[in-house]
């Protein structure tokens, strides 16, 4: 798990809860405390561009890598890396940037974009209330 | 040529400026306001404000063209891989060149297939490693795509080459002696070349085979 913010650290507690061996990544220290007191897994702090560090966090045996730092570009770096230098298949990438996201899907990465998914939940939940839009009234 | 510029720093208003003074049809993309302000006076519309990494920031600055060239100078290492590798893959950019701020990340660099990389802190080492000469072997060209490169070594009395003929050296596969310097004359070795102390000596090799080419030529 690289990135152990808000997003990362629920998303490495639900995976640990399900029986995965985790080990997450952040560059703060404090990061740690998002783990809760009882958190069975790794931590190690560095930067998830630094190869020593995804080393030492156990990325040569790893069978899924989710990368979810708050930067979007580095993400897409830390997602290739994980996927063409260390070879694992299962690596998920979270970018914010709707735009950046559907390109670099084309490009083969596994991209999650929170933002469109957002913007697909508001957009149905406007819907949803049953009122049709003025126009369409008029029209109809 | 039509050449884009992201990041508006010293590095890349200063290539801005000179490109442009060489004819040089040129776009620079800065995402801070005030250093974008000072560019806009002196470029005009050419400076563009926006996060380089953003398709439609990229796109207002024309990289649907797409550009002769894209040269990604930003203070940022992730974002000038991004830049690129959308450059190149997305719009078809012909050429791109990044600037590599921590050496640390060239190997993502390379990782990614992004070169020409440009980093001053490489540069610098490789001038040091000019000056110093206890580092021995200077490296004076990396080959990068090919994986080759080209160094510099002094032979001296204790070593170990000197007095013999190249034929009789034993060196690594895969590495060739190209250059002998002696009393300022230079010559391209064959089998039958003696080396002598005193002679700077340039050799092609595979990278990663500099440590047994050290020893057979300098290894006391």
């Amino acid at each position: 798990m690289v990135g152990c913010g808000r997003v990362g650290s629920k998303v490495a507690k639900k995976l640990a809860k399900s029986g995965w061996d985790v080990t997450a990544i952040d560059e703060a220290e404090e990061a740690l405390g998002r783990l809760g007191e009882d958190w069975p897994g790794g931590f190690i702090v560095g930067h998830g561009m630094d190869v020593k560090v995804l080393r030492d966090a156990g990325i040569e045996d790893a069978d899924a890598v989710v990368v979810a730092t708050n930067g979007d570009n580095t993400n897409i770096v830390v997602g290739q890396v994980a996927q063409k230098r260390f070879g694992i298949d299962c690596t998920v990438v979270r970018i914010l940037d709707p735009a950046r996201a559907e390109l670099y899907s084309t490009l083969g990465l596994r991209v999650v974009c929170p933002t469109s998914s957002a913007i697909d939940v508001l957009t149905d939940a406007v819907k949803s209330c049953s009122i049709r839009p003025r126009a369409a009234a008029k029209a109809g | 040529m039509f050449i884009l510029v992201a990041g508006g720093g010293k590095v890349g208003s200063n290539l801005a400026r000179t490109l442009l003074r060489g004819g040089h049809e040129v776009a620079i993309v800065e995402q801070r306001r005030d250093h974008w302000e000072a560019l806009e006076e002196e470029f005009e519309h050419r400076a563009i404000l926006g996060d380089a990494t953003e398709l439609f920031v990229l796109e207002r600055a024309g990289i649907a063209r797409p550009p002769d060239l894209v040269v990604a100078v930003t203070g940022d290492d992730e974002d000038n891989m991004v830049i690129c590798q959308m450059a190149r893959d997305h719009y078809g950019a012909k050429k791109v060149i990044a600037r590599v701020n921590d050496p640390r990340n060239q190997v993502h660099f390379d990782l990614l297939g992004i070169s020409a990389t440009v980093s001053a802190t490489q540069s610098i080492m490789a001038m040091i490693e000019h000056e110093v000469p206890e580092h021995e072997l200077i490296h004076l060209l990396e080959l990068r795509k090919e994986n080759l490169e080209i160094v510099e070594v002094q032979i001296t009395k204790d070593s170990p080459s000197a007095g013999k003929h190249v034929a009789s050296l034993k060196l690594p596969v895969g590495s060739r002696l190209i250059s002998v310097m002696r009393d300022g004359q230079h010559e391209i070795p064959d089998p039958e070349t003696k080396l002598e102390p005193g002679d700077q000596v340039l050799a092609i090799l595979e990278t990663g085979k500099e440590d047994e080419l050290r020893r057979v030529l300098l290894k006391k």
